[in-house]
């Protein structure tokens, strides 16, 4: 588990860039133009919305397989949707120095950017695109959770290429590979370890999404697909706690089978990919790559299968890529200007399309005040909880991380926890919170730090496990305890793997504000002040303008506070603190 | 080899330069004119930095040069060249693939038939020794074995020319041994399906025991300043006294060479030499081993002087961790070296006795003295109300004359000296040059 979370680090390199430049701007203006756009169209399709029709859902327990089977499949679709977009994304934004300076940047803050806030528009976009069948539904679900997974998985991949081991680029060059070639032997091979974590990260990252977008209102209609989201939606609507509880039941089945079905011997199978040129200890087999190997007749499938992969992906295609490096490649001056000239009129393009939608919508700078205070709201929401979670995990974890055998066991557990929706405790919440008349501005916080504080226990735990032996037999050997271990020992060692883990649950926090600051329970609907609320109230109202603000200042607290907390923390722990 | 063959390979008036953005380019190579027959080895045989890598890959089509022309089989290349294989310093084996798959890699680029490509790299793989590994992976191999799959990967596209990258170096002494002869072994019998064979390396016995004809390379910028044919027949024998009479040369050689390149030009003024001085490139090379070598040098058996190759196989150094040091110490004037010799002056003498404090102030006086850019830096702190200065400024001015890495490399030099001189020390996280309390 320890490399995996190393590997991470690396992966992690790519969210925290630079200082703000001119295309992070031009990337900002853009993607906001957009989603003015988008909302533009799905505001004409709302009037003669067709709404599919779908069977009702039952909270009858034994119809929960079926729903989570329907669930499972509309998470992997979204999964290969993610995984065609990295290949092409990425390889496009490693290859054109141009590409990259702005495909890059809007990357970063698609990563940023609550895309589920925008559930409402992409729903009614998509289900105008397909009037009144339920593909357009399903289209749109699974495009919802494709945002939550996509970006990462891009960055990741993003990172590998640009990270190619030069003498291995040389290789390829020299025996004279086509690009096709090179694609499937070198670039993809090396990116697999991060890809394949990132990966398990989002799923995590869908589930949450995915139980949220199953059942939509909009306006005055509402849908559901089946799937296990929509059977929560209504034992929530009927006040049913059983159900709740059925569906937690089901959903930790879920996770558990495609976790050992698929993820774990996954992992164990990247570790081929792993750019070492030494052997390490990978531990034993999970037991379903054990069996796949033992079986005579799966093995002879997977074998057959693997060598028409190889052959298919081993066919020269186009050529050879006959290329020759230059010291300083000359950019054509032509190009370059066609490039910059294209930016710009995008520039004005998007700069005309915020200016005629915050007219036409009357936004006035007040508004933008009040997200930005809610926006505080949120952010000492944020804070404060990543410090309690910190207080919690750190010793909690070191304490787990140092000792090999509850390490093993609880890194498993904490990976496990880190991949379930958490959305799916808000009921819970919500009912205790109604019980005992509590403050939701308070008690509703706790949730949006429920699921992402696993990040933060589990890089923790991976540091603890993985620092040497031979410095915590020195510090014995020093006499070293007390204050003095924690400050000059163990928390320079973890430092590195603590921000890793930081930085996601920051950030899944953010996002975990827009579910977590209302929460609904039958006819109550309880309510705190920030900007996730914000974000809601907007959507129930049907207040696209404002929605859209709050998604926009939310990805702009994201992206500043990666930049100006996390970045140099990042920056500084792996100059100084990496071992 | 007859004069009437045809070359194999042209490479006429070769320059390759890092553009910087001010006016001087920084040039690694210049002036290089390399060509090769049928039947033979040659070796580029050069200190690191000489640009004789550059030099292979540009010979391979992986790097366009700024200027020149490669002929290769009669015709001017512009891409990676058919018909060309090249062994790597690394290996540069894809950890993900088994030996047997790594060796089809040039095949399955050129499209060769399945049946074809399995049986050809099981020949190739059989040739070099390693029958039996097929279905191994690289990194259950030990580095000996995986640099027999970088060769037989090579070998099994049958190429004309076969490039090496000092395809040893990785590798330990007894395994590199090993290799070398088998290499030669199946070169003399006519079993290695390649015409010619051209190989860069540092080390100059290997060279000498390898190939027909040696090119030595001078450093800053690369050019070729000697041509050597090597007299003796296959298989060779290191102990031969007519061996190390040649292997001794070629030390001279490179010894003058290196002295002879910062001395001033001719008609150079009185003022730009020292500018000339300050931007010499310097070797990161710590001052324990400095020390450790004038330690050396003054004992026993040495007394104050010693023959280079010798001294570097009692010393365990390649001769090119060697050289920087005995360059480094000549410029700081603790000792002088002269025709493959190396000489304590009077100053090393004195740093040899000393104790730990009078050596860090003989040190620090040697580097005001004689290292431009250490006066510069010292000055500079001196100055200023806090006694800091930003090291921009100093990578800057260096980058003007050398390529980032190299600029990278003296600086690295000069904090690890100023700081045992205690003339200045660094703050890294500053990124900023500052003088102690005690020592402003």
């Amino acid at each position: 588990m320890s490399e995996t979370t190393v590997r991470a680090h690396d992966t992690n390199t790519a969210s925290v860039r630079r200082l703000p430049n001119a295309f992070d701007l031009v990337a900002f203006a853009f993607i906001a133009a957009g989603l003015i756009v988008v909302a533009h169209a799905a505001r004409h399709t709302f009037v003669p919305l067709e709404v599919p029709k779908t069977a009702p859902i039952h909270l009858d327990p034994a119809y929960l397989p079926g729903y989570a089977l329907r669930t499972v499949m509309r998470m992997f679709a979204a999964l290969a949707a993610s995984l065609a977009f990295t290949f092409i994304y990425s390889t496009f934004a490693a290859k054109s120095r141009r590409a990259s300076m702005v495909l890059v940047p809007i990357l970063d803050i698609l990563q940023s950017l609550p895309i589920f806030g925008f559930l409402t528009f992409t729903v009614t976009f998509f289900l105008g695109l397909f009037p009144g069948q339920v593909i357009g539904a399903e289209l749109a679900v699974v495009f919802v959770i494709f945002t939550s997974q996509a970006w990462n998985m891009a960055f990741s991949m993003y990172q590998s290429l640009t990270t190619l081991p030069a003498d291995l680029e040389e290789a390829t060059s020299c025996f004279g590979l086509s690009a096709w070639q090179r694609f499937w032997r070198l670039e993809v091979p090396y990116a697999i370890p991060g890809l394949v974590w990132n990966m398990m990260m989002s799923m995590s990252g869908g589930w949450f999404m995915l139980v949220a977008s199953e059942a939509v209102t909009v306006g005055n209609t509402s849908f559901q697909l089946p799937g296990i989201g929509s059977y929560i939606a209504t034992a929530l609507d009927a006040k049913d706690i059983h159900a709740v509880f059925f569906a937690i039941l089901a959903m930790l089945l879920v996770i558990l089978a495609y976790d050992q079905l698929l993820f774990r011997p996954l992992v164990a199978w990247s570790g081929k990919f792993r750019f070492e040129t030494t052997q390490v200890d990978q531990g034993d087999d999970p037991w379903v790559l054990a069996l796949l190997r033992r079986t005579r007749l799966l093995r002879f499938v997977a074998g057959g299968l693997g060598s028409i992969f190889f052959a298919v992906t081993g066919l020269r295609l186009r050529g050879k890529a006959r290329r020759r490096k230059t010291e300083h490649p000359v950019s054509s001056r032509a190009t370059d200007l066609v490039f910059y000239g294209l930016l710009a009129a995008i520039m004005i393009w998007s700069a005309f399309r915020i200016v005629g939608f915050c007219l036409g919508a009357h936004l006035i700078l007040g508004d933008v005040g009040t997200a930005v205070l809610m926006g505080v709201f949120t952010m000492i929401r944020v804070i404060v909880l990543m410090t309690l979670a910190t207080l919690l995990w750190v010793p909690v974890g070191v304490a787990i991380g140092l000792r090999p055998r509850w390490a093993r066991a609880m890194g498993a557990a904490a990976q496990f926890l880190a991949a379930f929706p958490a959305n799916l405790f808000y009921p819970i919440f919500v009912v205790l919170i109604v019980r005992f008349a509590l403050n939701p501005d308070i008690w509703l916080t706790p949730l949006i730090i429920l699921g992402t504080q696993w990040y933060i226990a589990f890089n923790v735990i991976a540091g603890a496990a993985a620092f040497p032996g031979d410095l915590q037999e020195a510090a014995k050997n020093f006499r070293v305890g007390g204050l003095l271990w924690w400050r000059r020992v163990i928390l320079p060692g973890i430092f590195p793997y603590f921000v890793t883990g930081a930085i996601t649950a920051s950030g899944g926090s953010w996002n975990a504000s827009l579910l977590a600051e209302t929460a609904t329970w039958g006819t109550t609907t309880l309510h705190a002040h920030g900007l996730g609320a914000y974000i809601q109230d907007a959507t129930t109202r049907g207040d696209s303008a404002r929605v859209l603000l709050g998604m926009v200042v939310m990805a702009a607290f994201v992206l500043t506070f990666n930049r100006l907390v996390w970045r140099p923390m990042y920056a500084f722990s792996s100059r100084r603190l990496r071992l | 080899m007859d004069a009437l063959t045809p070359s194999l390979l042209e490479v006429k008036n070769i320059k390759q330069a890092y553009h910087k953005e001010a006016a001087t380019d920084f040039v690694v190579l210049d002036n290089v004119d390399v060509s090769i027959k049928s039947g033979e080895i040659v070796g580029l045989l050069g200190r690191s930095g000489s640009g004789k890598s550059t030099l292979l890959r540009i010979v391979a089509g992986l790097l366009k040069p700024t200027a020149g022309h490669v002929i290769w089989r009669g015709a001017e290349l512009t891409g990676p060249a058919e018909g060309v294989a090249m062994v790597f310093q690394s290996f540069a084996l894809f950890p993900w693939l088994t030996v047997q798959e790594n060796v089809e890699l040039g095949l399955e680029a050129q499209g060769v038939p399945r049946a074809e490509r399995e049986k050809r790299a099981e020949d190739a793989i059989d040739l070099i020794g390693l029958g039996g590994y097929e279905s191994a992976y690289p990194k259950e191999m030990s580095g000996g074995m995986r640099q027999r799959v970088g060769l037989a990967r090579a070998l099994v596209v049958h190429p004309d020319l076969l490039l090496m990258d000092e395809p040893f170096s990785a590798l330990d002494v007894l395994t590199a041994e090993t290799l070398r002869t088998d290499l030669i072994d199946l070169w003399m019998d006519g079993k290695l399906p390649v015409k010619s064979v051209l190989m860069v390396t540092h080390n100059i016995e290997e060279a000498v025991l390898m190939c027909d004809r040696i090119l030595v390379f001078s450093s800053n910028p690369g050019r070729v300043a000697q041509e050597l044919q090597v007299p003796f027949p296959h298989p060779r024998n290191r102990h031969d006294s007519a061996f190390r009479k040649f292997v001794d040369d070629i030390y001279a050689l490179m010894t003058r060479r290196a002295t002879s390149v910062p001395a001033p030009t001719a008609g150079g003024t009185a003022e730009e030499a020292p500018v000339l001085e300050t931007m010499h490139a310097l070797h990161p090379v710590s001052t324990n081993l400095m020390a450790g070598l004038i330690e050396t040098l003054a004992g026993e058996p040495y007394r104050g002087r010693a023959d280079l190759p010798p001294l570097a196989g009692a010393l365990q150094l390649e001769l090119d961790e060697l050289l920087p040091l005995g360059e480094t110490l000549a410029l700081l004037h603790f000792a002088e070296l002269e025709e493959g010799d190396i000489k304590l002056t009077e100053s090393g003498r004195e740093f040899a006795t000393a104790e730990t404090d009078t050596r860090k102030e003989l040190f620090a006086a040697a580097l005001r003295r004689h290292v431009k850019l250490a006066a510069t830096i010292r000055g500079v702190l001196d100055e200023r109300w806090n006694h800091r200065a930003s090291a921009v400024r100093f990578r800057d001015e260096l980058e003007d004359h050398m390529s980032p890495s190299y600029a990278e490399d003296t600086l690295r030099a000069l904090i690890s000296w100023g700081r045992f001189a205690e003339l200045f020390n660094y703050d890294e996280e500053a990124d900023q040059f500052f003088l102690e309390q005690d020592d402003a």
